[in-house]
């Protein structure tokens, strides 16, 4: 192996050899940067859980019905498990934004379905469109929202669902 | 002979190295090492920055802004070592990853070490990521919503995690987890592993040579105190953090969420480690016969036991009724068929039976000690010029045949650690006028030790020892690769004039 006997070249090259090996940490330890939106943009997020509602009604079971079961057993309603899917359109100044029909989780479909769309929007208002049905019991849609909304640059506007609420708009978490 | 473009790059980068650095600080050839010492400097670095550091989500981001502002002198810096040690990490690993693929060893009986390395440097960079969070900065809070969509893709977690984060749902309580978890969790894991992953060696070395640890120190100190390493904004989930610096060295996966879901992420991830583990049986190369100890020829002297550098040999309890303490048994599955043991054990000695055949204690099927002994005698035999000089190589650095000449014919032993130093004597005594021995590349032999064992039973500071009585001018030991074949040129050359020098062997050299 040829080796450098000069001391002096040697240690210079060593140095060098360090120097580029700290250039390489030092570049790559923070850039290039990752641009996640641009000067003018804002993101809105639909996220939320939601379990869809039972695909059939509770039955209240007859007397004879009743008799047949254990005594253990007796139960005065048959809840079948499974639930509907979850339906969820949405849209941005008329257009398209998020739009999915997410079926139940779970062995016997009687999960609950997790919602989650993000995009980036210029920033400004902007009128939202919100629809959801729940149940294949319902027709259309039986949850909307109409709504113009302002987004400011780098903002995040949250929209997340409540039972007894509704959508619900968070647009700062302050 | 043609050498594959992959081991060439590494063969040229590792004689860039050796230009400056020489053999003994290569950092090429103590890459292993190298990252302990920097996982050592990432600790104490690491202990430091813990008393300050305050594990909440509204004081984590001032008190380093603390250390690295107000107490930048040392706070700043072991912030800044610790950062860039670990980015250093990744670097070392890689290339020592990409060192054993490109060398070969990583199959055949190296198969253990290669498969349990690929999650340890998964561990290493996963350790780096909880790392960041902690920062709690606008890095933190891309790593987190970013983890949170990969950890959602998997179907035990399905939304939760992301849909926490960004509805500011983000808690002490759990901060504290990813704490613990770089602080306690993660380290243990990664010992654990690094322990696993070493197993199957003997006597490991964690330590880098001083001169070479205190160059990386130096070096990692300037660019902590000329490029100190700084936090972004405060994490602020209410909103996205338009553009971030981020550490590629640990966070390249991140950037592929913009354009990639998250499952294709998984694919891509656990397809690239699986890929990667499957290497030794998807490139496989069979080991050679493995040793076999004759106990007829063994006493249990352990020298092939100290030097094994596989684990493969163990020491046991005589069962042959000899009057010996030990005998010595080799586990088929952990022996690299190197043969090193066949140059350490004193009954390899080529002049115990000069004429009856040579057996040993521990010897190799493929090329045993009586079959080295008969090459030897054949290849002196067969040259003809003024000069007899007998290269032994092995078959992972140099191909010495490819030097054959009228006064130079070389033979091949698996490695050079397996030449026993008496059978040099042997050479000089049956006619050659010198004898030169080509291993791998001083400190890189493909089995570990075998070159430096040579050269320390010639310096007489391991047994078995070359004996006084033999003629060190004719003996001349180098290391070389297959690109290093005109040095070798010239130091036969060298070695030639040098023999022409000498006086006509002695034949006294007695058996």
């Amino acid at each position: 192996m040829v080796e450098i006997k000069n001391k002096p070249v040697r240690i210079l090259l060593q140095a060098f050899n360090y120097g580029l090996f700290m250039a390489l940490i030092w570049y790559f330890a923070s850039a290039p940067s990752v641009r996640i939106l641009a000067e003018d943009e804002a993101m809105i997020t639909i996220a939320f859980a939601h379990a869809g509602q039972l695909r059939e009604p509770c039955r209240r079971l007859s007397q004879q019905e009743l008799d047949e079961l254990a005594p253990n057993m007796r139960k005065l309603e048959d809840c079948p498990r499974e639930r509907s899917p979850v339906t969820i359109e949405a849209r941005l100044d008329g257009e398209p934004f998020y739009s999915a029909s997410l079926p139940p989780p779970g062995l016997f479909g009687d999960g609950g379905v997790d919602v989650f769309h993000s995009a980036k929007v210029p920033a400004g208002t902007h009128h939202l469109s919100l629809k959801m049905n729940d149940s294949v019991r319902f027709e259309g849609f039986n949850y909307s929202l109409e709504r113009a909304v302002r987004v400011d640059p780098a903002q995040i506007l949250l929209v997340s669902f409540q039972l007894e609420r509704g959508f619900v708009l968070k647009d700062g978490l302050e | 002979m043609l050498v594959n473009p992959v081991k060439r790059t590494y063969l040229a980068l590792e004689s860039w190295f050796n230009l400056s650095f020489g053999s003994e600080w290569n950092p090429l050839y103590h890459l292993g090492t190298l990252s302990f010492f920097l996982f050592w400097v990432v600790l104490i670095s690491g202990i430091y920055l813990f008393i300050p550091f305050h594990g909440s989500l509204d004081g984590a981001h001032a008190s380093i802004e603390y250390m690295t502002h107000q107490q930048w002198y040392a706070g700043g810096v072991m912030r800044s070592l610790h950062r860039y040690a670990s980015d250093a990490v990744i670097v070392t690993v890689l290339l020592h990853l990409f060192k054993e693929f490109a060398s070969g060893r990583y199959r055949g009986f190296r198969w253990f070490s290669w498969v349990t390395g690929i999650p340890t440097l998964w561990m290493v960079v996963t350790l780096g990521i909880t790392g960041y969070w902690l920062v709690w900065d606008e890095m933190a809070q891309y790593v987190a919503v970013g983890s949170a969509r990969l950890m959602d893709a998997l179907p035990i977690f399905s939304g939760a995690m992301t849909r926490n984060f960004i509805s500011g749902g983000m808690s002490d309580r759990f901060f504290i987890l990813i704490e613990f978890l770089h602080l306690l969790g993660q380290p243990l894991l990664l010992v654990f592993m690094l322990w696993l992953h070493v197993k199957r060696l003997s006597n490991v070395n964690i330590n880098p040579p001083r001169g070479l640890a205190a160059g990386t120190f130096v070096a990692l100190l300037a660019l902590s105190l000329f490029e100190p390493a700084t936090s972004h904004a405060p994490a602020n989930l209410a909103r996205v953090p338009q553009e971030i610096h981020i550490d590629w060295f640990y966070l390249n996966v991140y950037p592929l969420l913009e354009i990639w879901p998250a499952q294709r992420i998984w694919m891509l991830t656990i397809g690239v480690t699986l890929l990667l583990m499957m290497m030794p049986w998807l490139l496989p190369r069979r080991d050679g016969p493995k040793a076999v100890v004759d106990l007829e020829h063994c006493n249990g002297c352990g020298i092939c036991f100290e030097d094994c550098p596989f684990e493969a040999i163990t020491l046991r309890a005589r069962s042959d009724g000899a009057r010996y303490d030990h005998e010595v048994v080799v586990d088929p599955a952990l022996c690299g068929a190197c043969g090193i043991c066949a140059g350490s054990c004193p009954a390899s000695n080529p002049f115990r039976t000069p004429r009856g055949e040579l057996k040993t204690g521990i010897d190799m099927p493929q090329l045993p000690a009586n079959e080295m002994r008969r090459r030897v005698r054949a290849t002196i035999g067969s040259m003809h010029g003024e000069l007899k000089i007998l290269l032994i190589g092995c078959e992972h650095g140099l191909n010495v045949e490819r030097l054959d000449g009228s006064e130079v014919r070389g033979i091949r032993l698996i490695c050079s650690g397996m030449l026993p130093p008496t059978l040099v004597e042997f050479a000089l005594k049956h006619g050659a006028d010198g004898v030169m021995v080509v291993g791998c590349r001083q400190n890189d032999c493909y089995f570990r030790f075998g070159n430096r064992w040579t050269r320390m039973r010639f310096a007489g500071e391991r047994k078995p020892i070359l004996r006084a009585r033999a003629e060190r001018e004719r003996i001349l030991i180098h290391g070389a690769a297959e690109p290093d074949i005109d040095e070798i040129e010239h130091d036969l050359g060298e070695f030639r004039k040098r023999l022409r020098e000498l006086r006509p062997i002695d034949a006294a050299i007695s058996t």
